[in-house]
C-alpha cells in the first residue's frame, strides 16, 4: 500500500459526506485544450485480436506501450507471457515473464516441452466487473466499447484491481489513482493503430473495430478457432486469442 | 390555542432543519458534482477528451513512408516487409515532425536481431530462428545481413 493513511481516510470522508465522491479538480484541463480531430463514437466498437501462432516473444508491444503511455518502471498495462506445460499435465503450466517481457525472453531451456507465448492487455470488457464496483464512476466504458480511467475523479480505491479477473490494472506509484490499458484511445480515435500494435512485427496483435464491416476482424472470428480469456467469468470480453492453450488462465 | 401553536412550531423548525439540510446538500452537490457527469453514463463526460487529449509517440507506417521511400523500397523486397519502421527505430513521432532537430539514433544490431531471432521452443517453429552464438559466432548481424533486407 503506497497511499498515505491520510489521503486514504480523505477519500473516505469524501465518500461518506458526498454520497459519491467527487474531486474538486475534476474541471481542471490536462492542457491546452488542444484541437482533436472529429471522430464518431457512434461508428465504432473496439477491441482486439490475438495469434498466438504468430507471437515470437519480442518484447515489441510491452516497450512500445511503455514509451507511448509513459508506464512507469515495473508497471505494464501489456505484458507477455511465456507458457511451458509438460506432457499430460494441462493444469499445472510454468508461467514466466521475466519484467513483463519488456527485455523480451532469454532462450528457455526446457526443449521438450510445449511452449509458447501470451500477449495479455485489458480485455476491454463489454459487462465489465471493474466498470460495475466502482463506486465513484471514475472507470467507465465509452461508447466505443473501451474501457477508460478518469484520473481526475479516480479515488485509488483499489476495488477495480480486486475485481478485475485479468490482473490489467495497477495503482500509479506518482498518481495514486488507478492506471491500465486505454487500448491508446488518444490513437484510435485519430486513424492510427494502437503502439503495440504498431511495433508487433508479426501481426500477432490487431486492433478490430467490430462494427466496421470490412474490418478483417470477422473473418479472423468466422474462420478461426477463437477463445478469451476467462469465458465463465461471463465479462464478454473483446481480446480474441486465436490458437490459445487450454492450460492458459 | 398557544398549546396547539407551540406543537406546531416544533414541526416548522423541523421542517426548516430539514430543508436547510436539503439545500445544503444540493449546493455542496452541485459545486463538487463536475459538469457532464451522468450525462452519457455513470462517469463525467468530459473524462472521454481527457483520454483522446494527448500526444502521440508511435507517428505509424505511413508517415515514414511519406519521407523514406529508399526504405520502405528495400524492405518491400524482403520479408521485413510486414515489419514496420518503428517495429525497429522505436517511437519516432517526434523525429517525423520535425527531421531536422531529432535524428534518430540507430539500433544497435546485436541486441535487436536476436530479440526477435533467438532460437526459443516457445517461437512458432515457422518462424526463422537461428542460436545466434552458432550462427555468427558473435559477429554483427549486419555484417552479412541487411537490416532492410535481410535474405542473404
Ligand atoms: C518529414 C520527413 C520525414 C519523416 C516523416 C520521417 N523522416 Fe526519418 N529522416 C528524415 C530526414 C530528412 C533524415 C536525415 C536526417 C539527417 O541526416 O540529419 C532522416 C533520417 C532518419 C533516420 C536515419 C538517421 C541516421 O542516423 O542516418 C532514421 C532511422 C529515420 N529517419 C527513421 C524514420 C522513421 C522510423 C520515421 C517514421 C516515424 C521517419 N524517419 C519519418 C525525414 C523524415
Ligand atoms: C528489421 C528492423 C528494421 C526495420 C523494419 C527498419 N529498419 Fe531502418 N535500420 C535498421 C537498422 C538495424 C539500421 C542500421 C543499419 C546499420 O547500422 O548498418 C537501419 C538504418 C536505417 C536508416 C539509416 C540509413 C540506412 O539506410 O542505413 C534509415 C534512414 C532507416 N533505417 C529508416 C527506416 C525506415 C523508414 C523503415 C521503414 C520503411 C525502416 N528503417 C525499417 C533496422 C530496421
Ligand atoms: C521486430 C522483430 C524483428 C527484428 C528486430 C528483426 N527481424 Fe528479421 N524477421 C522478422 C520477421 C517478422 C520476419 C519474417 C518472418 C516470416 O516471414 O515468417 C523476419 C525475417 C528475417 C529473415 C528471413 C528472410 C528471408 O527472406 O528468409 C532474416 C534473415 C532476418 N529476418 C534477419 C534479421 C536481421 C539480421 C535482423 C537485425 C538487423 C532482424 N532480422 C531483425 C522480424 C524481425
Ligand atoms: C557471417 C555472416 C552472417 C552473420 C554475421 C549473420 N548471419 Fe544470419 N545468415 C547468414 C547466411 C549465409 C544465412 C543463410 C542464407 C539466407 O537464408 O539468407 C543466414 C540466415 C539467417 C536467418 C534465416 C534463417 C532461416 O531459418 O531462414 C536468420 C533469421 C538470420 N540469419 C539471423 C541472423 C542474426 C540475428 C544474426 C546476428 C546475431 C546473423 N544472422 C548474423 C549469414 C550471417
Amino acid at each position: 500500500m503506497d497511499v498515505s493513511r491520510r489521503e486514504m481516510l480523505a477519500g473516505a470522508a469524501k465518500f461518506l459526506v458526498l454520497g459519491f465522491a467527487a474531486e474538486a479538480a475534476a474541471d481542471v484541463p490536462l492542457a491546452a485544450p488542444a484541437q482533436l480531430p472529429a471522430y464518431d463514437p457512434s461508428q465504432h466498437w473496439w477491441g482486439m485480436t490475438i495469434d498466438i501462432d504468430l507471437c515470437i516473444g519480442c518484447g515489441n508491444c510491452v516497450r512500445a506501450c511503455s514509451a507511448e503511455n509513459g508506464v512507469p518502471d515495473g508497471y505494464f498495462r501489456t505484458w507477455v507471457e511465456r507458457y511451458h506445460v509438460k506432457s499430460g499435465d494441462q493444469e499445472h503450466p510454468k508461467v514466466e515473464s521475466p519484467d513483463g517481457a519488456i527485455k523480451g525472453f532469454p532462450p528457455s531451456t526446457e526443449t521438450n516441452e510445449k511452449a509458447f507465448y501470451v500477449p495479455k492487455l485489458c480485455n476491454h470488457c463489454e459487462t465489465s466487473p471493474c466498470v460495475q464496483v466502482c463506486p465513484v464512476g471514475a472507470t467507465f466504458e465509452s461508447p466505443d466499447g473501451v474501457v477508460l480511467v478518469d484520473t481526475t475523479y479516480c479515488l485509488g480505491c483499489r476495488y477495480c484491481i480486486q475485481a478485475c479477473p485479468y490482473g490489467c490494472r495497477y495503482i500509479h506509484p506518482e498518481r495514486h489513482t488507478v492506471d491500465k490499458c486505454s487500448l491508446c484511445y488518444h490513437r484510435i480515435t485519430q486513424g492510427l493503430t494502437t503502439a503495440c500494435c504498431e511495433a508487433c512485427p508479426t501481426g500477432a496483435r490487431k486492433l478490430a473495430d467490430l462494427k466496421n464491416p470490412k474490418d478483417p476482424v470477422h473473418a479472423f472470428l468466422r474462420d478461426n478457432k477463437v477463445q478469451v480469456l476467462k469465458p465463465h467469468m461471463a465479462t464478454r470480453s473483446k481480446t480474441f486469442y486465436k490458437d490459445l492453450d487450454g492450460s492458459v488462465r | 390555542m398557544a398549546g396547539g401553536w407551540r406543537h406546531a412550531r416544533h414541526l416548522i423548525v423541523l421542517a426548516l432543519v430539514v430543508a436547510a439540510g436539503l439545500g445544503a446538500f444540493l449546493i455542496l452537490r452541485g459545486a463538487v458534482v463536475p459538469a457532464g457527469f451522468g450525462k452519457l453514463g455513470h462517469y463525467r463526460a468530459g473524462a472521454i477528451d481527457d483520454n483522446r487529449r494527448r500526444p502521440v509517440s508511435f507517428a505509424g507506417q505511413a508517415t515514414c513512408a511519406d519521407c523514406h521511400d529508399k526504405q520502405v523500397e528495400a524492405r518491400s523486397k524482403g520479408k521485413h516487409r510486414i515489419v514496420s519502421c518503428e517495429a525497429c527505430h522505436g517511437p519516432q513521432a517526434r523525429h517525423a515532425d520535425d527531421p531536422e532537430k531529432l535524428k534518430p539514433v540507430l539500433p544497435d544490431t546485436a541486441i535487436l536481431c536476436r530479440r526477435c531471432h533467438e532460437k526459443d521452443p516457445a517461437k512458432p517453429a515457422h518462424f526463422p530462428q537461428v542460436a545466434s552464438t552458432d550462427h555468427s559466432g558473435g559477429a554483427a548481424c549486419n555484417a552479412c545481413h541487411q537490416p532492410h533486407a535481410p535474405k542473404m
